[in-house]
Protein backbone atom coordinates (compact mmCIF):
# COMPACT_ATOMS: atom_id res chain seq x y z
CA UNK A 1 0.00 0.00 0.00
CA UNK A 2 1.25 3.20 -1.12
CA UNK A 3 0.03 6.68 1.31
CA UNK A 4 -0.34 9.79 0.00
CA UNK A 5 -0.05 12.53 1.96
CA UNK A 6 -0.91 16.38 1.37
CA UNK A 7 0.25 19.35 3.23
CA UNK A 8 -1.39 22.54 2.45
CA UNK A 9 1.12 25.56 2.11
CA UNK A 10 0.05 27.21 5.20
CA UNK A 11 1.27 23.91 7.34
CA UNK A 12 5.19 25.58 6.97
CA UNK A 13 4.42 28.81 5.58
CA UNK A 14 5.90 30.80 9.22
CA UNK A 15 8.53 27.85 9.64
CA UNK A 16 11.90 28.64 9.08
CA UNK A 17 13.84 27.28 5.81
CA UNK A 18 15.06 24.46 8.61
CA UNK A 19 11.84 23.31 10.05
CA UNK A 20 10.67 23.68 6.62
CA UNK A 21 12.59 20.73 5.78
CA UNK A 22 12.54 18.71 8.87
CA UNK A 23 8.65 18.71 8.83
CA UNK A 24 8.63 17.42 4.95
CA UNK A 25 11.30 15.01 5.01
CA UNK A 26 9.85 13.85 8.70
CA UNK A 27 7.05 12.71 6.34
CA UNK A 28 8.61 11.17 4.17
CA UNK A 29 10.77 8.85 5.84
CA UNK A 30 7.79 7.49 7.48
CA UNK A 31 7.13 6.08 3.81
CA UNK A 32 4.65 8.36 2.65
CA UNK A 33 4.53 10.31 -0.59
CA UNK A 34 4.56 13.73 0.16
CA UNK A 35 2.20 16.39 -2.03
CA UNK A 36 2.97 20.05 -0.98
CA UNK A 37 1.34 22.61 -1.55
CA UNK A 38 3.39 24.93 -4.06
CA UNK A 39 7.41 24.90 -4.02
CA UNK A 40 10.18 25.85 -1.73
CA UNK A 41 12.75 28.31 -2.62
CA UNK A 42 15.99 27.55 -4.99
CA UNK A 43 17.64 28.31 -1.77
CA UNK A 44 15.30 25.73 0.49
CA UNK A 45 15.15 23.22 -2.23
CA UNK A 46 19.43 22.70 -2.37
CA UNK A 47 18.83 22.25 1.74
CA UNK A 48 16.64 20.10 1.27
CA UNK A 49 19.25 17.75 -1.01
CA UNK A 50 21.66 18.48 1.55
CA UNK A 51 19.51 17.33 4.58
CA UNK A 52 18.47 14.20 2.70
CA UNK A 53 22.34 13.46 2.29
CA UNK A 54 23.28 13.74 5.56
CA UNK A 55 19.68 11.32 6.76
CA UNK A 56 20.88 8.88 4.94
CA UNK A 57 21.50 5.49 6.31
CA UNK A 58 21.09 1.34 6.14
CA UNK A 59 17.03 2.20 5.82
CA UNK A 60 16.14 5.63 4.05
CA UNK A 61 18.16 5.49 0.85
CA UNK A 62 17.24 9.70 -0.52
CA UNK A 63 13.79 10.97 -1.77
CA UNK A 64 12.51 11.66 -5.51
CA UNK A 65 11.53 14.91 -6.08
CA UNK A 66 9.36 16.47 -8.77
CA UNK A 67 7.70 20.25 -8.71
CA UNK A 68 4.84 20.73 -11.39
CA UNK A 69 3.45 24.09 -12.01
CA UNK A 70 0.25 24.98 -13.69
CA UNK A 71 2.20 27.30 -16.08
CA UNK A 72 5.41 25.89 -16.86
CA UNK A 73 4.72 25.75 -20.56
CA UNK A 74 6.06 28.42 -22.90
CA UNK A 75 8.47 30.68 -23.29
CA UNK A 76 7.65 33.76 -25.11
CA UNK A 77 7.07 37.33 -23.63
CA UNK A 78 3.69 37.03 -22.92
CA UNK A 79 4.12 33.83 -21.05
CA UNK A 80 6.77 35.16 -19.25
CA UNK A 81 4.58 38.31 -17.77
CA UNK A 82 1.65 35.90 -17.22
CA UNK A 83 4.19 33.72 -15.04
CA UNK A 84 5.66 36.65 -13.26
CA UNK A 85 2.25 38.19 -12.48
CA UNK A 86 1.04 34.35 -11.22
CA UNK A 87 4.04 34.08 -8.90
CA UNK A 88 3.42 37.60 -8.16
CA UNK A 89 -0.24 36.59 -7.30
CA UNK A 90 -0.15 32.95 -5.68
CA UNK A 91 3.60 33.95 -4.33
CA UNK A 92 5.29 30.29 -3.35
CA UNK A 93 1.93 28.54 -3.49
CA UNK A 94 1.60 27.85 -7.06
CA UNK A 95 1.80 24.64 -8.88
CA UNK A 96 2.54 21.23 -6.42
CA UNK A 97 5.65 19.54 -4.93
CA UNK A 98 6.16 15.73 -4.85
CA UNK A 99 8.25 13.89 -2.74
CA UNK A 100 8.77 10.42 -2.45
CA UNK A 101 11.48 8.16 -0.54
CA UNK A 102 13.66 6.36 -2.84
CA UNK A 103 13.06 3.24 -1.62
CA UNK A 104 9.47 3.59 -3.11
CA UNK A 105 9.04 5.97 -5.82
CA UNK A 106 12.13 4.74 -8.43
CA UNK A 107 11.71 7.85 -10.58
CA UNK A 108 9.34 10.92 -11.45
CA UNK A 109 8.83 11.26 -14.90
CA UNK A 110 7.95 14.78 -15.72
CA UNK A 111 7.50 16.44 -19.39
CA UNK A 112 5.19 19.66 -19.29
CA UNK A 113 2.04 18.40 -19.61
CA UNK A 114 1.85 14.96 -17.65
CA UNK A 115 3.77 13.47 -14.48
CA UNK A 116 4.88 10.00 -13.90
CA UNK A 117 5.60 8.01 -10.93
CA UNK A 118 7.54 5.00 -11.07
CA UNK A 119 7.29 2.63 -7.89
CA UNK A 120 9.54 0.00 -6.57
CA UNK A 121 7.73 -2.82 -4.46
CA UNK A 122 10.49 -3.78 -1.73
CA UNK A 123 10.89 -7.29 -0.60
CA UNK A 124 9.34 -6.74 2.77
CA UNK A 125 6.24 -6.58 0.24
CA UNK A 126 6.33 -10.50 -0.47
CA UNK A 127 7.76 -10.16 -4.00
CA UNK A 128 11.19 -12.20 -3.13
CA UNK A 129 13.37 -9.33 -4.14
CA UNK A 130 11.65 -8.32 -7.15
CA UNK A 131 11.24 -5.31 -8.30
CA UNK A 132 7.99 -4.01 -9.90
CA UNK A 133 7.46 -0.98 -12.18
CA UNK A 134 4.03 0.46 -11.66
CA UNK A 135 2.71 3.67 -13.94
CA UNK B 1 18.91 35.50 1.97
CA UNK B 2 21.42 37.26 3.45
CA UNK B 3 24.32 35.06 2.21
CA UNK B 4 23.01 36.31 -1.51
CA UNK B 5 23.36 39.62 -0.13
CA UNK B 6 26.80 38.84 0.87
CA UNK B 7 27.95 37.23 -2.16
CA UNK B 8 26.70 40.12 -4.51
CA UNK B 9 28.15 42.50 -1.82
CA UNK B 10 31.13 40.84 -2.57
CA UNK B 11 30.92 40.42 -6.15
CA UNK B 12 30.30 44.61 -6.60
CA UNK B 13 33.52 45.11 -4.46
CA UNK B 14 35.49 42.90 -6.24
CA UNK B 15 35.09 44.55 -9.70
CA UNK B 16 35.33 47.47 -8.05
CA UNK B 17 38.12 47.45 -6.70
CA UNK B 18 40.06 44.26 -8.46
CA UNK B 19 40.34 42.03 -5.65
CA UNK B 20 39.56 39.30 -8.16
CA UNK B 21 42.64 38.20 -9.10
CA UNK B 22 41.26 34.33 -10.02
CA UNK B 23 38.09 33.09 -11.24
CA UNK B 24 36.81 30.16 -10.44
CA UNK B 25 34.19 27.72 -13.14
CA UNK B 26 32.84 25.34 -11.56
CA UNK B 27 31.51 22.15 -13.47
CA UNK B 28 27.92 21.20 -11.91
CA UNK B 29 25.81 18.36 -12.53
CA UNK B 30 24.19 15.08 -11.98
CA UNK B 31 26.15 11.79 -11.32
CA UNK B 32 27.53 10.31 -14.55
CA UNK B 33 26.63 13.28 -16.75
CA UNK B 34 30.66 13.34 -18.03
CA UNK B 35 31.60 16.21 -15.72
CA UNK B 36 35.46 14.46 -14.90
CA UNK B 37 35.98 14.20 -18.34
CA UNK B 38 35.17 17.09 -19.74
CA UNK B 39 37.52 18.27 -17.13
CA UNK B 40 40.30 16.27 -18.23
CA UNK B 41 39.43 17.12 -21.85
CA UNK B 42 40.15 20.94 -20.45
CA UNK B 43 43.05 20.17 -18.60
CA UNK B 44 45.24 17.91 -21.50
CA UNK B 45 44.07 20.32 -23.68
CA UNK B 46 45.74 23.46 -22.05
CA UNK B 47 48.09 21.76 -19.40
CA UNK B 48 48.86 18.52 -20.72
CA UNK B 49 47.92 16.47 -17.61
CA UNK B 50 44.15 14.74 -16.82
CA UNK B 51 42.19 15.94 -13.73
CA UNK B 52 40.56 13.51 -12.37
CA UNK B 53 39.46 9.18 -12.86
CA UNK B 54 36.62 8.47 -14.87
CA UNK B 55 34.18 5.40 -14.51
CA UNK B 56 30.86 4.03 -15.39
CA UNK B 57 30.36 3.46 -12.12
CA UNK B 58 28.02 6.88 -10.41
CA UNK B 59 29.65 8.96 -8.00
CA UNK B 60 33.50 8.22 -9.16
CA UNK B 61 34.07 12.09 -8.33
CA UNK B 62 33.44 11.99 -4.18
CA UNK B 63 35.35 15.25 -3.54
CA UNK B 64 35.82 18.84 -5.19
CA UNK B 65 38.71 18.79 -6.97
CA UNK B 66 40.76 22.01 -8.07
CA UNK B 67 43.00 22.62 -11.11
CA UNK B 68 44.59 26.16 -10.19
CA UNK B 69 45.64 28.39 -13.04
CA UNK B 70 44.22 27.15 -16.60
CA UNK B 71 44.89 29.63 -19.52
CA UNK B 72 42.67 29.05 -22.75
CA UNK B 73 43.00 30.91 -25.99
CA UNK B 74 40.84 31.92 -28.41
CA UNK B 75 42.23 34.15 -31.14
CA UNK B 76 43.48 37.03 -29.33
CA UNK B 77 41.28 36.51 -26.25
CA UNK B 78 42.58 34.74 -23.13
CA UNK B 79 41.24 33.54 -20.58
CA UNK B 80 42.90 32.42 -17.34
CA UNK B 81 40.72 30.23 -14.01
CA UNK B 82 40.60 27.62 -11.71
CA UNK B 83 38.71 24.88 -12.93
CA UNK B 84 36.91 23.41 -10.18
CA UNK B 85 35.39 19.87 -10.96
CA UNK B 86 32.59 19.05 -8.24
CA UNK B 87 31.17 15.72 -7.37
CA UNK B 88 27.72 14.46 -9.04
CA UNK B 89 24.65 16.15 -7.04
CA UNK B 90 21.55 13.76 -6.36
CA UNK B 91 18.67 13.22 -4.43
CA UNK B 92 19.18 9.74 -3.14
CA UNK B 93 22.58 6.90 -3.30
CA UNK B 94 21.73 3.49 -2.52
CA UNK B 95 24.92 1.58 -1.86
CA UNK B 96 23.12 -1.50 -3.25
CA UNK B 97 23.64 0.14 -6.99
CA UNK B 98 27.16 -0.25 -6.41
CA UNK B 99 26.59 -3.71 -5.52
CA UNK B 100 25.17 -4.16 -8.76
CA UNK B 101 27.71 -2.64 -10.45
CA UNK B 102 30.14 -4.94 -9.44
CA UNK B 103 31.96 -3.50 -6.27
CA UNK B 104 32.16 -5.45 -2.70
CA UNK B 105 29.18 -4.54 -0.22
CA UNK B 106 32.02 -2.96 1.94
CA UNK B 107 33.84 -0.80 -1.22
CA UNK B 108 29.95 -0.22 -1.81
CA UNK B 109 28.80 1.65 1.71
CA UNK B 110 32.12 3.17 1.67
CA UNK B 111 31.74 4.82 -1.50
CA UNK B 112 27.71 5.56 -0.60
CA UNK B 113 28.96 7.55 2.04
CA UNK B 114 31.62 9.65 0.62
CA UNK B 115 29.25 10.24 -2.45
CA UNK B 116 27.10 11.70 0.14
CA UNK B 117 29.28 13.96 1.79
CA UNK B 118 30.31 14.77 -1.84
CA UNK B 119 26.81 16.05 -2.51
CA UNK B 120 26.81 18.27 0.39
CA UNK B 121 30.66 19.99 -0.60
CA UNK B 122 29.09 20.21 -4.07
CA UNK B 123 26.15 22.60 -2.87
CA UNK B 124 28.09 24.26 -0.72
CA UNK B 125 30.99 25.30 -2.82
CA UNK B 126 28.50 26.90 -5.12
CA UNK B 127 28.81 30.50 -3.50
CA UNK B 128 32.36 30.28 -4.24
CA UNK B 129 31.97 30.23 -8.17
CA UNK B 130 31.98 32.65 -10.93
CA UNK B 131 30.70 30.92 -13.33
CA UNK B 132 29.40 27.26 -13.75
CA UNK B 133 28.76 24.68 -16.78
CA UNK B 134 26.33 22.93 -16.10
CA UNK B 135 26.96 19.22 -17.12
CA UNK B 136 23.97 17.09 -18.52
CA UNK B 137 23.78 13.89 -19.83
CA UNK B 138 22.17 14.84 -23.78
CA UNK B 139 20.67 11.40 -23.64
CA UNK B 140 18.59 11.84 -20.01
CA UNK B 141 15.34 13.39 -19.53
CA UNK B 142 16.58 17.16 -19.04
CA UNK B 143 13.40 18.03 -16.89
CA UNK B 144 14.88 16.15 -13.85
CA UNK B 145 14.57 17.98 -10.70
CA UNK B 146 18.03 17.70 -10.04
CA UNK B 147 19.00 20.04 -13.01
CA UNK B 148 16.24 22.46 -12.47
CA UNK B 149 17.45 22.99 -8.81
CA UNK B 150 21.08 23.02 -9.89
CA UNK B 151 20.20 26.06 -12.83
CA UNK B 152 17.42 27.34 -10.21
CA UNK B 153 20.35 27.44 -7.20
CA UNK B 154 22.76 29.45 -9.97
CA UNK B 155 20.48 31.89 -11.33
CA UNK B 156 19.01 32.73 -7.79
CA UNK B 157 22.86 33.43 -6.92
CA UNK B 158 23.32 35.34 -10.13
CA UNK B 159 26.22 32.86 -11.74
CA UNK B 160 26.57 32.93 -15.24
CA UNK B 161 25.12 29.68 -16.61
CA UNK B 162 26.56 27.62 -19.97
CA UNK B 163 25.05 24.30 -20.15
CA UNK B 164 27.02 21.85 -21.82
CA UNK B 165 25.16 18.36 -22.86
CA UNK B 166 27.34 15.89 -23.30
CA UNK B 167 27.74 12.41 -24.77
CA UNK B 168 26.34 14.14 -28.37
CA UNK B 169 27.73 10.51 -30.02
CA UNK B 170 25.63 8.62 -28.64
CA UNK B 171 22.36 7.44 -31.23
CA UNK B 172 20.02 8.82 -27.81
CA UNK B 173 21.00 12.00 -27.88
CA UNK B 174 18.33 14.75 -27.98
CA UNK B 175 19.77 18.27 -27.75
CA UNK B 176 16.54 19.93 -29.09
CA UNK B 177 15.20 18.10 -25.89
CA UNK B 178 17.48 19.62 -23.37
CA UNK B 179 17.40 23.29 -25.47
CA UNK B 180 13.28 23.24 -25.04
CA UNK B 181 14.01 22.74 -21.33
CA UNK B 182 16.14 25.79 -20.44
CA UNK B 183 15.82 28.09 -23.49
CA UNK B 184 16.49 30.86 -21.55
CA UNK B 185 20.45 29.70 -21.80
CA UNK B 186 23.27 28.43 -24.27
CA UNK B 187 22.89 25.07 -24.81
CA UNK B 188 26.09 23.43 -26.38
CA UNK B 189 25.94 19.89 -27.71
CA UNK B 190 29.40 18.33 -27.29
CA UNK B 191 31.18 15.26 -26.73
CA UNK B 192 34.04 15.39 -23.99
CA UNK B 193 35.08 11.48 -24.83
CA UNK B 194 35.68 12.54 -28.69
CA UNK B 195 36.24 15.88 -28.22
CA UNK B 196 33.77 16.89 -30.15
CA UNK B 197 32.28 20.63 -30.75
CA UNK B 198 34.76 21.25 -27.76
CA UNK B 199 35.89 24.67 -29.97
CA UNK B 200 32.88 25.91 -29.43
CA UNK B 201 32.35 25.51 -25.64
CA UNK B 202 35.80 27.41 -24.88
CA UNK B 203 34.40 30.18 -27.05
CA UNK B 204 31.42 30.24 -24.63
CA UNK B 205 33.57 30.24 -21.88
CA UNK B 206 34.66 33.71 -22.93
CA UNK B 207 30.88 34.73 -22.58
CA UNK B 208 30.13 32.87 -18.96
CA UNK B 209 33.25 34.21 -17.66
CA UNK B 210 33.32 37.89 -18.53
Amino acid sequence: MITLQFIPYSDIENLTPEKRIKKLLDVVKEDRILLLEGRLAKEEEAGLIRTTMEAINGRFKGIEISVVSSNSKGHGLLKKIQKNIVELLSGPRSGITIIGPATIVKEIKKDPDKIQLLTVEAKRNGLNGKRKRRK
Amino acid sequence: MISIVNQFIKKVFDRLFGNKKHIKIGLYGPPNGGKTTIANRICTDWLGEEMGQVSHIPHETREVKVKEQINIKSGRKELSFSLVDTPGIATKIDYEDFVKAGLSTRESKKRAKEATKGVIDAIKWLDEMDAVIVVLDSTKDPYSQVNITIIGNLEARKIPVLIVANKVDLKKSNIKKLQAAFPQYEVIGVSAKYGTNIDRMYEAFFTIAR
